[in-house]
C-alpha cells in the first residue's frame, strides 16, 4: 500500500513537471456587487484568452486551461476571501486574474494568496496603496495606478478650461485613493477643489450629498463613483435640481448605463477609463465581437491581457507552479522581443519554445513598470448627441 | 435680490427634497406604525413589500404602455397603481394565511413574529430580485420638470435656479389625499373604529363582538396599499432598484418610532423629522451666508455635519426620544 501510494505520489509529481496537465485559473470579479454589470465582460474576456492558450495546444505539452470563476463582490472582504479561498484551496487554481476593487484584492492578496503562495494578476484593482504594498512577487495589475489617473484627469479637465471643480467619491480605497490623488494633482496644477466629500454606496437619497456639493459650487463635478450605485444617484440629484452642468467621469462612472440612463442629459460632460489605442485593441474588439461580447466595456481588454500573461509566464518558465513562473511576469510583458498582439498567443508559445523573446502587447499596449503595474495609458470620451463618444488617448 | 436667491437656493437644495423624501417616509411609516398597532409586531418585510409592490407597478406599467395607454402628462405608473395594489395585497394576504395566523392563534410573543417577518423579508427579497431582476429602473414617463432649473434661471434672472420634478409634487399631494382617507377611515367608517378598537384592547374589543380576523385582513390590506404607494411614489422619483428598498426600511422605522409606533400622526411626524434633520443638519450653508451677509466670506463650508454623518443624525435623534420619551414623540404604545 506504501508503495503504491508512494509510486502514485511519484507519478502525480512527474506529471506536473512534465506532459499535458490540466490547468485551473481563477476568476475573481465581483459578479454581484456595484460593478456587477462589468464582471461578464471581463470574465469572458479573460476565458477568451484560456481557450485560445487550449486550442493551440503549445502551454506545457498540450496544457489545457479550465477556468473557475469566484465572485468577489468587490465591496465585502469576507466574502471575496471565502470565495478566493475556495477556488485556491478546493479547485487549487495556479493563478488568479483578479480582484476586481481594491479594498477586496488587498484581502484575498493578503489573506490567501500570500499564504497560499498563489499569483494574482488584477484586471482593475487601481488603488495607489497596491504600488507598495508587500506582496512576495505575486501581484501585479494590468490596469495602472489611480496616482497616474489623477494626473491624466487633471491633464484632461485644465485643457478645456476647467480650474475650479467640486469632488465626490465612493467611500471606500478606490474612491478615496482616487479622489485624493486627483485632488492632489489638480491643486499643484493650480486648480481649485472646492469640496472633496463621500457619498455612500446604495443609499435611499442623496439630497443632502447634492446640497452641500452645490453649496460648495464648482464649474464642473467629478464623480469617483460606481456606475450602479451612489454615482448615478448623485448624478440624478445634481441634474435635477440644476448643481451642476458638466460632469466629470473616472473610470468607475465610465459604462453603457450612463448612455442609457441620462443621454442627452449629460451633454457635454467628459471623462477617462485606462484603455489604448493602436493595432492591439482593435484585434481584441474584434475577436470580442466574434465571441459575443461588448470588447469595449471597462476592464474587459486588461483581463484578456492579465490571463495572457498568466499563461506566457508559465511558458517561459516551462511550469504551472506560480513560484516559478511569477520570476517571468515582468519578462514577458515587457521588450525586448518579438511584440505579441491579441488572437497571437499561440504564435507567443511557439516563439517561447523557440527561445526567442517576446514583448506581450496585447489589448492595452501593456508595459509594466514599479512593482509590476501598467503605466497608464487612458481613453478620453465626451457625451455628444446622447452617445458616449471616443475623443482620443493620452 | 440676494434675500431672494438665497431662499431659492435654500428651497432647491432643502426645502423641497426634503419635503418630497419625507412624505415617502411617512407612507413607509403609516404602514410600518399600523401593523405595529394592530397585530403588536415591527414588520420587517415592509420595505420589500415595498419593492415588491413595486416591481408589480412596473410591470403593469410596461403592459400599459404597450397597449398605448397613458395618462400623459402624468405617469403611467398612477394609472398602474390599483392593479400593483391588488397583486401586492393577494401576496400579503396568502402570507398571513400561510405564515402569520399560524402564530398568532398560538398567541406568540412579538419577538417572535418580528424574527418571522425577517424570514418573510428574505424570501419576499428574492421573489422580488427573481420577477424584475437586480438592475436599476426608470418607469417614470410623462412631463419630468415643473419648473426646470434653467428655465428658472433664464425666466427669474436669478443666479440661483430652482427646479420643482413632477414626481416630487405627486408625492406630496398622493401622501396628503392617503393621509387625509386613512384619518377618515379610521375616524370615520365602523372598520375603522373596530380597528381602532381592537388596537386600544384586543380583550375588550373581542367582547364588543369584533371579527378579529376581519381586523386583520383590513389591516394587510392598508398596510399593502401604503407600501405600494410609498414605494412606487420613491421609485418615481429615484429610480427603482430592489436594494434601495431594503435600506429605507431603516429610515422608515427611525421614523415610525421617533414618531410613536403606533400612532398615525406620529408616523407622519416621523417621516418629515427624520427626512429634514438628515438633509438640513448636513446642508453646507456657505452659499446661503455668501447670499444673506454678503461682507462675510466664510473660508470654510458652513457645514455643521459632513454627509458621511447624515445617518447619525436620524439615529441620534432616535435615541434621544427613546431616553426622554420612550413612546415617542406622539404617545405610540411603548417599544
Amino acid at each position: 500500500m506504501k508503495r503504491l501510494l508512494l509510486a502514485s505520489a511519484a507519478s502525480l509529481v512527474a506529471a506536473s513537471v512534465a506532459g499535458a496537465e490540466e490547468i485551473k485559473l481563477g476568476i475573481s470579479v465581483g459578479f454581484t456587487g456595484p460593478l456587477e454589470s462589468m464582471a461578464p465582460q471581463m470574465a469572458e474576456a479573460a476565458e477568451m484568452a484560456m481557450a485560445e492558450v487550449t486550442e493551440s495546444g503549445k502551454l506545457l505539452d498540450g496544457s489545457t486551461l479550465v477556468p473557475v470563476r469566484a465572485d468577489s463582490t468587490c465591496i465585502d472582504a469576507a466574502a471575496a476571501t471565502a470565495a478566493v479561498e475556495r477556488i485556491v484551496t478546493t479547485d487549487r487554481v495556479k493563478g488568479i486574474v483578479g480582484g476586481m476593487c481594491s479594498g477586496e484584492t488587498t484581502a484575498t492578496l493578503q489573506n490567501v494568496a500570500m499564504p497560499n503562495g498563489v499569483v494574482m494578476i488584477s484586471p482593475s484593482a487601481t488603488s495607489p496603496a497596491l504600488s507598495t504594498l508587500e506582496d512576495n512577487g505575486l501581484f501585479f495589475r494590468t490596469s495602472p495606478s489611480d496616482a497616474r489617473q489623477g494626473v491624466v484627469m487633471t491633464e484632461i479637465i485644465m485643457d478645456r478650461g476647467i480650474d475650479n471643480v467640486a469632488v465626490t467619491y465612493t467611500n471606500n480605497d478606490y474612491g478615496k485613493g482616487l479622489a485624493d490623488s486627483f485632488a492632489a494633482a489638480f491643486t499643484e496644477a493650480g486648480g481649485t477643489v472646492t469640496i472633496n466629500t463621500p457619498h455612500e454606496d446604495g443609499k435611499a437619497d442623496y439630497s443632502a450629498e447634492v446640497g452641500a456639493l452645490a453649496s460648495a459650487g464648482g464649474d464642473a463635478l467629478v464623480i469617483a463613483g460606481y456606475v450602479d450605485q451612489g454615482g448615478a444617484g448623485i448624478l440624478r440629484g445634481a441634474l435635477d435640481t440644476g448643481a451642476f452642468d458638466t460632469f466629470v467621469f473616472p473610470d468607475g462612472m465610465v459604462g453603457s448605463a450612463l448612455e442609457t440612463n441620462f443621454g442627452t442629459e449629460i451633454e457635454g460632460s467628459f471623462g477617462q477609463n485606462p484603455a489604448s489605442a493602436g493595432a492591439g485593441r482593435d484585434a481584441f474588439l474584434a475577436m470580442a465581437t466574434e465571441a459575443g461580447f461588448d470588447g469595449t466595456s471597462s476592464f474587459a481588454a486588461e483581463s484578456y491581457d492579465a490571463a495572457a500573461l498568466i499563461m506566457l509566464a508559465m511558458a517561459a518558465a516551462g511550469s504551472s507552479d506560480p513560484a516559478t513562473y511569477k520570476e517571468k511576469v515582468m519578462e514577458v510583458a515587457n521588450g525586448p522581443g518579438e511584440p505579441i498582439l491579441p488572437g497571437e498567443l499561440g504564435k507567443a508559445l511557439d516563439l517561447i519554445a523557440a527561445g526567442t523573446d517576446i514583448d506581450y502587447v496585447g489589448a492595452t499596449s501593456v508595459e509594466l513598470i514599479g512593482a509590476g503595474e501598467s503605466a497608464g495609458s487612458y481613453r478620453e470620451i465626451e457625451f455628444a448627441g446622447g452617445k458616449l463618444t471616443e475623443v482620443g488617448y493620452r | 435680490m440676494d434675500i431672494l436667491n438665497a431662499i431659492v437656493a435654500l428651497a432647491n437644495f432643502v426645502l423641497i427634497p426634503a419635503a418630497a423624501y419625507g412624505a415617502q417616509l411617512a407612507l413607509g411609516a403609516l404602514g410600518v406604525t399600523l401593523i405595529y398597532g394592530i397585530l403588536r409586531f415591527s414588520n420587517f418585510a415592509h420595505g420589500d413589500t415595498m419593492a415588491f409592490g413595486t416591481a408589480m407597478v412596473i410591470l403593469v406599467t410596461w403592459a400599459l404602455q404597450g397597449a398605448g395607454i397613458g395618462i400623459a402628462p402624468l405617469p403611467t405608473a398612477l394609472l398602474a397603481l390599483p392593479f400593483g395594489i391588488g397583486l401586492t395585497a393577494a401576496l400579503v394576504l396568502g402570507t398571513d394565511r400561510a405564515v402569520y395566523r399560524f402564530y398568532r392563534r398560538q398567541k406568540a410573543a412579538p419577538v417572535i413574529l418580528v424574527i418571522v417577518s425577517m424570514g418573510v423579508m428574505f424570501v419576499m427579497n428574492g421573489l422580488t430580485r427573481f420577477i424584475i431582476g437586480v438592475e436599476d429602473i426608470a418607469f417614470d414617463d410623462g412631463a419630468r420638470f415643473i419648473v426646470n432649473a434653467r428655465a428658472f434661471r433664464d425666466a427669474t434672472g436669478l443666479d440661483e435656479g430652482l427646479a420643482l420634478r413632477s414626481t416630487q409634487v405627486i408625492t406630496l399631494v398622493t401622501a396628503l389625499v392617503v393621509v387625509v382617507w386613512l384619518f377618515w377611515f379610521l375616524n370615520r367608517t365602523r372598520t375603522g373604529k373596530s380597528m381602532r378598537a381592537f388596537s386600544d384592547n384586543e380583550d375588550l374589543a373581542l367582547l364588543s363582538g369584533i371579527n378579529p380576523e376581519r381586523v386583520v385582513m383590513y389591516a394587510w390590506l392598508i398596510a399593502s396599499a401604503l407600501a405600494t404607494i410609498a414605494g412606487t411614489l420613491y421609485g418615481l422619483d429615484k429610480s427603482f432598484k430592489a436594494f434601495n428598498y431594503f435600506q429605507l426600511l431603516l429610515p422608515i422605522f427611525a421614523a415610525a418610532i421617533v414618531g410613536g409606533l403606533g400612532n398615525p400622526v406620529g408616523a407622519i411626524a416621523g417621516g418629515f423629522l427624520i427626512a429634514f434633520s438628515e438633509v438640513g443638519v448636513t446642508y453646507a450653508w456657505k452659499k446661503v451666508a455668501g447670499y444673506v451677509l454678503p461682507f462675510w466670506e466664510p473660508d470654510g463650508l458652513l457645514q455643521l455635519l459632513s454627509t458621511e454623518y447624515k445617518f447619525a443624525v436620524s439615529f441620534v435623534i432616535l435615541i434621544a426620544v427613546l431616553l426622554f420619551r420612550p413612546t415617542g414623540l406622539f404617545k405610540g404604545k411603548s417599544v
